[in-house]
């Protein structure tokens, strides 16, 4: 634990390291690398939209429900951008080397994240409608 | 085509062009959140205060940066075969990403 903790800070700010490492592999696979980083920062910028878009729309909802949601997705955001790089920084270095590509938990943790979110709005929603 | 003196390898899998969409794709995406961000300053609770102006002018900025980080990124794909984006690239993508998402948690106050 202490030992990846170690290993990802030195990739964050000094990660000239990475191109010492192991050989330069097919472009293809470093472009698929690439596009696979963009959909991440996309769905980053997706809840960045929808964290703002909630303050918005959701406005029959009493002000420090709607705020708590719009930080609260907000903040998946930075650490979709965030978890965009190391993941990104992670495939290369395993490129590199002719490792597997690492395994995440990190889809599964945002998946769920997105249906209890959807699920409290929903309920949020039907209650403020009724009242 | 036969014939030539270097052997023209066909990407059949057209990974550079693909690559441009998608950077393409992602200002676009940049572009929605910034222009909701700028409608919320406009029109959102209490109107339009200095720190919220100044929160949306930084998101146009960073949506300024991410326009020029992709579009030297384009441009250094133009070669048949595109050397891999740098670490700095990487960095500069999600600091932008992340200033957008701190402008939007101004923007909410």
């Amino acid at each position: 634990m202490i030992d990846r903790l170690r290993e990802t800070l030195r990739l964050w700010f000094a990660p000239q390291h990475l191109r010492a490492e192991g050989s330069t592999p097919d472009y293809r696979f470093s472009l698929a690398n690439e596009r696979t980083f963009l959909a991440w920062i996309r769905t980053a910028l997706a809840l960045v939209a929808g964290g703002i878009a909630v303050d918005q729309f959701l406005t029959g909802l009493r002000w420090s429900v709607r705020t708590s949601i719009s930080v609260a997705v907000l903040a998946c955001a930075a650490l979709c951008a965030f978890r965009a790089v190391n993941h990104w920084m992670r495939c290369e270095r395993a490129m590199r080397r002719g490792e597997d590509l690492p395994v995440s938990r990190f889809p599964v943790l945002l998946a769920t994240a997105t249906g209890v979110a959807a699920i409290l709005v929903l309920v949020a929603v039907a209650l403020g409608a009724a009242s | 085509m036969s014939g030539g003196s270097t052997p023209h390898t066909r990407d059949p899998a057209a990974q550079p062009e693909r690559t441009r969409f998608a950077w393409r794709r992602t200002t676009l995406t940049f572009a929605v959140a910034v222009a909701l961000g700028v409608r919320e300053a406009l029109y959102g609770s209490g109107g339009a205060s200095a720190t919220e102006a100044a929160a949306a002018a930084l998101g146009v900025l960073a949506w300024l940066a991410f326009l020029a980080l992709a579009h030297r990124r384009i441009t250094a794909m133009a070669p048949e075969r595109p050397t891999a984006m740098g670490a700095g690239v990487v960095q500069a993508a999600a600091l932008c990403t992340l200033a957008m998402a701190m402008v939007g948690v101004v923007l909410l106050w």
